[in-house]
């Protein structure tokens, strides 16, 4: 879509709020979603030329409406021509719709993120169709942020509308039940999202459209319709604090820098003030749950002034806290970093070595990693080497892969006592709960 | 994550392969290939000449020297390759196992770099 940023801005906002109208009036998800996205279209190259109409969402559902009755309409012609059947047309007016009032829209886009993130589908189909659906974005921009062909893209949409209709889901809000297990999917969706983007800014695509500015923009949407709920107010802040961290974790080469040896005077310090405040807010306020914790954990980070002014002891107290509510090997790898930190590196690798026995961790380079840290810590230069080659072998990231490799040359190169570097959480920000 | 599914080949044994069988294993790949484009899974994929007309390219001290043939001399080639974009490697593997090419040759299952990573 090139357009001016303003009404791009204006279409984004608006996209689900259409498509929710239209599928909420109509059904059809599939053909709706299509019929939007034409309206979109017509809309960004009409605009900027002849001004934004008095009602943007009442032009937007209109023009929607009428593309997808008239796709209706041709099917339906199709099929009885195929039939050959004779039989009249019926004929009559395409319905112009009327506007319907700002907070109907705002439920449609949390009732279209449950029915992209429906639990029917695979995570890449749900983060798939949120981006298209609820994000506006399109099948090219969505295959290019994912480094695939946008025939594969176009597949994998269109198959995730088709589980969606088979599984004879509707649109409505999930029912009181199951409402939290749903939002919890759709916050998972708007994390996978977030961390996709924020993996993708130290590659070197550059045309790539930014997921994480997407994820906080949609998880901020869904902040303001659900304010009292801890965990996504937790979830926003993680995002904030971690994307603050942006304009310091690569080396205009495009190396990554770990997190202690960031020059912290480039962090955004906006983002981190609202996300100190989210988290504050919600710790005070809200059930405690794991993207609370996170956030809490980044903020700890985003406090210390430099990486050896790292409350560590909190920092493992918050990891012991995540580890308990939702236990599962990463937390356990991240809280190793902090038992290192804070008991020493033999506590650390004791902990380590209960996770080589784990199927999930076993042979994951970011095990290796964690341990060659701890070598690293206690002064073993050699079995630290050792092992971030060995974690260079498995990493499936190039500018990890490079990490990984440097650091083992370092210690290779240098000939003094490992120094005590990397103090930072090796498991990246965003421990997956 | 994104896998490169090389396709192993013995070039000769191919040649004189029944047109019959030939068509089984073509027929065969084809609806493998149908299946991942409709699953999503499909990035891409091509089949290559006969490893004969491969040319091996290296450059020592500024000089290049062009052979003509496979790097490596071995009764099987690769023939052919796809990309598959899928959930884990155990996904991909099962893909190559349904492969024709897997009974009779082999197939080489290699995960693809990402560009992208997290600093740790």
């Amino acid at each position: 879509m090139r357009t001016d940023a303003g009404t791009e801005r204006l279409l984004r906002d608006l996209a689900p709020q259409v498509l929710g109208a239209v599928v909420r009036r109509y059904g059809h998800f599939d053909a709706a979603e299509d019929a939007v996205q034409e309206a979109l279209l017509a809309a960004a190259t009409q605009w900027p030329a002849q001004g934004v109409p008095d009602r943007p969402r009442g032009w937007l559902i209109t023009v929607a409406s009428r593309r997808l009755t008239d796709q209706l309409r041709s099917d339906e012609a199709r099929r009885r021509r195929e039939a050959a059947a004779v039989m009249a047309e019926p004929a009559g007016p395409t319905t112009v719709m009327p506007d319907d009032e700002r907070a109907s829209g705002q439920d449609d886009t949390l009732t279209l993120l449950f029915l992209c993130c429906h639990p029917e589908l695979t995570p890449a189909s749900q983060l798939a169709l949120t981006l298209r659906a609820v994000g506006g974005l399109t099948t090219g921009e969505i295959a290019r942020a994912f480094l695939v062909p946008e025939s594969t893209m176009a597949q994998r949409i269109s198959r995730a509308k088709q589980r969606i209709a088979a599984a004879g889901a509707r649109f409505t809000a999930p029912p009181a039940g199951e409402w939290a297990g749903r939002l919890r999917v759709v916050l998972h969706v708007l994390y996978l999202m977030f961390n996709e983007g924020y993996a993708a800014t130290s590659g070197g695509e550059t045309s790539r459209p930014e997921l994480t500015a997407e994820a906080i923009r949609l998880t901020r949407a869904v902040h303001r319709l659900l304010p009292d709920d801890g965990e996504v107010a937790g979830l926003l802040a993680l995002m904030l604090l971690t994307e603050a961290r942006r304009p310091a974790r690569c080396e205009p080469g495009g190396a990554l820098v770990p997190l202690a040896e960031q020059d912290r005077a480039r962090w955004d310090r906006k983002q981190i003030d609202e996300g100190l405040a989210l988290v504050t807010g919600a710790l005070t306020t809200a059930p405690l749950g794991p993207y609370q914790v996170q956030g809490a954990i980044a903020a700890v980070h985003a406090e210390a002034a430099t990486a050896a002014e790292t409350d560590w002891p909190q920092i493992l107290a918050l990891y012991n806290l995540l580890e308990r509510i939702t236990p599962s090997p990463v937390v356990t790898l991240n809280r190793a970093v902090a038992v290192a930190m804070v008991h020493g590196p033999g506590a650390a690798l004791d902990l380590l070595a209960a996770l080589e026995a784990d199927d999930r961790m076993a042979g994951h380079h970011r095990l290796a990693a964690v341990r060659a840290h701890c070598h690293e810590l206690g002064g073993d230069r050699d079995a630290a080497a050792a092992e971030y080659r060995a974690a260079a072998r498995t990493a499936t990231s190039l500018p990890e892969r490079r990490y990984l490799e440097a650091r083992a040359g370092r210690l290779a190169r240098t000939g003094g006592p490992a120094r005590a570097a990397g103090t930072a959480g090796i498991t990246g920000t965003t421990g997956s709960p | 994550m994104k896998y490169l599914l090389m396709i192993y080949q013995n070039p000769a044994t191919w040649q004189a392969m029944p047109e019959s069988e030939k068509n089984a294993f073509m027929s065969q790949a084809g609806a493998i290939v149908d299946e991942l484009i409709a699953s999503g899974e499909w990035v891409g994929g091509e089949g290559l000449a006969d490893p004969s007309t491969a040319a091996s390219v290296r450059v020592r001290d500024g000089v290049p020297a062009v052979t003509d043939g496979p790097f490596a001399e071995a009764k099987e080639q690769v023939v052919g390759y796809c990309i598959v974009d899928c959930e884990s490697r155990d996904r991909a593997i099962e893909i190559a196992i349904r492969w024709p090419d897997a009974r009779r040759w082999g197939m080489e299952v290699r995960p693809i770099l990402s560009p992208d990573g997290v600093e740790m």
